[in-house]
């Protein structure tokens, strides 16, 4: 990449310096300070511009990764004395913890009730946008607004139209005649509720990016199968899905990572604003309990395991999907 | 290993706060440019303080107080407690809510003892007995100075009491609030006359109140968790399910949206209130229902306490004595009467509670009662302190609440106190 640059004929460093006038007069063997300085500058400089990148992440991202790992080989109680080594014993407790397992549970069956619809409803919101509508522009910012309203504000409404017995959409429904919903006692009522606050959010900003690479697409392509008498579902089945698919794969795995460490919905989708995910864990995800071992119980050597397990999840899950989603994606093409 | 650990947090934690990096640097010295003693004062939510530390100042011309005020309790306490870990950067005077207490008396060596650094003429006598003993460790050092308090009182929806044919005056009233029995049983009473309406607002309202009253709560004296041991704790847990059960629950959680929405419609018609629930009352059930509330003074088995802070000097403080002295005005009962006027909190000191300004107070939303001379009342009636564990806390927010949810949404009551008493013994671990 250096080298690279050394030959960029017009660079900052080359520009202004006719090579006569530098000669020095005594016909000295070595370069010019200058020269070096340039040689040095124009070699270095682009690292120097990338590194504050680097400095924060290795500050705020990689240490406290690799911190996270050491602590979570001690009995680590925030304010105690001693913090005792224990080797493995917290990530064996983990494992045979009911609420780990269960808290598990709800965050991939959160994921999968907001992640799938959404990935769906992404494309197919893309798509529309895609078509000459009017005022078009409005339409595409339209869809991001959901993304750019607070996330504190959205949960609060949501809980309230959520709500058991006052909510708004238990209040729909008795007045249709059917029976109101316990969106907070019961567990897949409750994950609905929260998957419905996710893909509110994120549906719009998604659709966005798959809209931005459907435009991407070369119209010949289109036109050929036009001619050869495709019809628009066909087209956009074999023509537009498969060419989406890096951005699929983009989207998919962001969600991925995204989708598993939620936390703030059902945090404040707790009437009581608790950590705890409802009164018998029923929508209590893994960052809940983390957060609720580490922040609340101040068991901190827990909370770090807990939280390197979710990585190792979360990098299994993403993998997954990378896989599921090139196969997915690819049908129609040959490869 | 620790001490490396947190030279690594700290550092961390001032580079990460580039932008506050005067935060990391002055927190040592602890003086200012001009030679002034600099404390700080960590409070949270309204303590009434912000005239009185002005008046400090004025009158002792050393002394320069920066005020760290945190809005959500729970915020204050995890801050305090993360640093507790981080070994720095707690105020010279941290205020500690009676939730919490437990938890700092289990780390009462991180905190110095007043009745050594305080100034001598003030005594434990200063405050209402439970009040301080609840603050003294075993060994006898005294943790914290009492700030306010919350007596118990009942409040009660005088148009559902009216429409079920019960009593409306204060006075009349007072024998439904004798016992925790005559209380359930005219729950029973007014569900057989309003069928829809409830009698109080979730169990784990009235449980909390209940085991607080006990002599032994869910620690014994030796700090050994005894639930599933403990007959009193059964007894009331099998009182108010059975409540629970006869529909008098109108199993709102308490500070929800839904219980806030419950005031407006008079979901319930009792509620347990400590002094400063008037104001919430008063909130929710907002100006249309401005008259229907009543507050008596009488509560089941005599009174409780629900809330009220105290003013602890952490170790870590560079200015111990002059902290304590700090503290030990601002609880005097002369300050603590003005932080009851400008904000309401009540006062725990034995002599406040005789201050004009407090006895002549009134509450015109709940009809014009003399609410200020009715909590002094109620205050004296509170039992003595209950020894509480270092999990005690977590144990009645996190287990018992969720666990009396349960009940209230159907789970069977057998498996709920299973879950209750595994989620203690998880907790106190």
């Amino acid at each position: 990449m250096t080298a690279d640059l050394t030959e960029v004929p017009s660079g900052r460093g080359v520009e202004p310096r006719p090579p006569v006038l530098r000669e020095p007069p005594n016909g000295h063997p070595k370069l010019p300070w200058r020269d070096r300085l340039t040689r040095l500058d124009v070699k270095y400089t682009p690292y120097a511009f990338i590194a504050p990148f680097f400095i924060l992440f290795a500050l705020i991202g990689l240490f406290p990764l690799l911190y996270t790992a050491y602590v979570s080989l001690f009995d680590w109680e925030l304010g105690a004395d001693e913090h005792p080594f224990i080797g493995l014993e917290n990530y064996a407790t983990l494992l045979a913890d009911d609420q780990f397992w269960n808290a598990m549970f709800n965050t991939i069956s959160i994921f999968v009730l907001s992640s799938v619809p959404q990935m769906i409803i992404a494309v197919l919101l893309a798509a529309l946008l895609n078509t000459a509508l009017r005022a078009r522009t409005a339409w595409r910012m339209g869809v991001l607004l959901p993304y750019v309203a607070s996330l504190v504000a959205l949960a609060i409404i949501f809980s309230n139209l959520f709500g058991k017995q006052y909510g708004l959409i238990n209040t729909f429904l008795n007045s249709v005649g059917l029976s109101p919903v316990d969106w907070q006692g019961n567990w897949f009522a409750s994950h609905v509720a929260i998957a419905t606050m996710v893909n509110w959010r994120w549906t719009g900003y998604n659709a966005l990016i798959v809209l931005a690479a459907m435009q991407a697409i070369p119209r010949e392509v289109h036109e050929a199968a036009l001619v050869d008498g495709a019809g628009a579902v066909r087209r956009f089945v074999s023509i537009t899905l498969p060419l989406l698919r890096p951005t699929i794969i983009f989207v998919v795995i962001t969600s991925t990572i995204g989708g598993l460490q939620i936390f703030t919905e059902p945090k404040l989708f707790d009437p009581a604003g608790g950590s705890g995910g409802g009164f018998s864990n029923q929508y209590q995800t893994v960052v809940l309990y983390l957060y609720q071992s580490g922040f609340q119980d101040f068991n901190l050597g827990y909370a770090s395991a807990m939280a390197w397990i979710l990585f190792l999840v979360v990098l299994v899950i993403a993998a997954g999907n990378f896989f599921l989603t090139r196969r997915i994606a690819s049908t129609g093409e040959n490869e | 290993m620790p001490y490396r650990s947190n030279r690594w947090v700290m550092a961390l934690a001032c580079t990460a706060a580039l932008a506050a990096t005067a935060a990391c640097g002055s927190s040592d010295a602890g003086t200012t440019a001009d030679g002034k003693v600099e404390l700080t004062v960590a409070t949270f939510n309204e303590f009434g303080y912000e005239d009185l530390l002005k008046e400090y100042e004025a009158s002792h011309p050393n002394i320069k107080v920066t005020h760290r005020k945190t809005g959500k309790s729970d915020d204050h306490h995890q801050n305090m407690f993360t640093k507790i870990g981080a070994g720095s950067g707690l105020s010279d005077i941290e205020a500690v809510e009676e939730g919490w207490l437990a938890q700092v008396m289990a780390k009462s060596n991180q905190f110095n003892d007043l009745t050594k650094i305080g100034p001598a003429d003030v005594k434990p006598d200063r405050w209402l007995k439970w009040k301080s003993d609840s603050a003294t460790t075993k060994d006898g050092a005294l943790i914290g100075y009492g700030t306010d308090i919350g007596p118990l009182a009942m409040c009660y929806n005088k148009d559902l009491f009216a429409a079920a044919g019960l009593p409306t005056e204060p006075e009349a009233v007072k024998a439904i609030f004798a016992t925790w029995d005559s209380y359930f049983a005219a729950g029973d009473q007014f569900k057989a006359k309003t069928g829809d309406k409830a009698w109080f607002d979730s169990a784990a309202q009235v449980f909390n109140a209940m085991v607080n009253q006990n002599k032994v709560g869910y620690y014994d004296v030796d700090d050994k968790l005894v639930v599933d041991s403990n007959p009193d704790i059964k007894a009331d847990w099998d009182k108010v399910t059975a409540a629970v059960a006869k529909g008098q629950s109108a199993k709102l959680v308490a500070f929800g949206n839904e219980w806030n929405t419950g005031f407006k419609t008079s979901a319930f018609a009792t509620k347990t209130c400590p002094s400063w629930m008037l104001g919430v009352v008063e909130k929710q059930a907002g100006p249309e229902n401005s008259g229907k509330w009543a507050v008596t003074d009488a509560f089941p088995e005599g009174g409780g306490n629900w809330g009220g802070s105290f003013l602890t000097v952490p170790k870590q403080s560079k200015h111990p004595k002059e902290a304590a002295e700090l503290a030990a005005w601002l609880t005097a009962p002369e300050q603590q009467i003005k932080a009851f006027t400008s904000k309401g909190t009540f006062p725990s000191q034995v002599e406040a509670l005789t201050a004009p300004a407090l006895l002549e107070q009134t509450s015109a939303y709940f009809g014009g009662a003399k609410v200020g001379a009715l909590f002094a009342e109620q205050a004296k009636k509170v039992p003595a302190a209950q020894h509480k564990g270092p999990a005690s806390g977590q144990i009645q927010d996190k287990v018992f609440n969720s666990a009396l949810q349960a009940v209230e949404q159907g789970t069977s009551v057998d498996d709920a106190w299973k879950q209750a008493v595994e989620g203690s013994q998880k907790a106190a671990k």
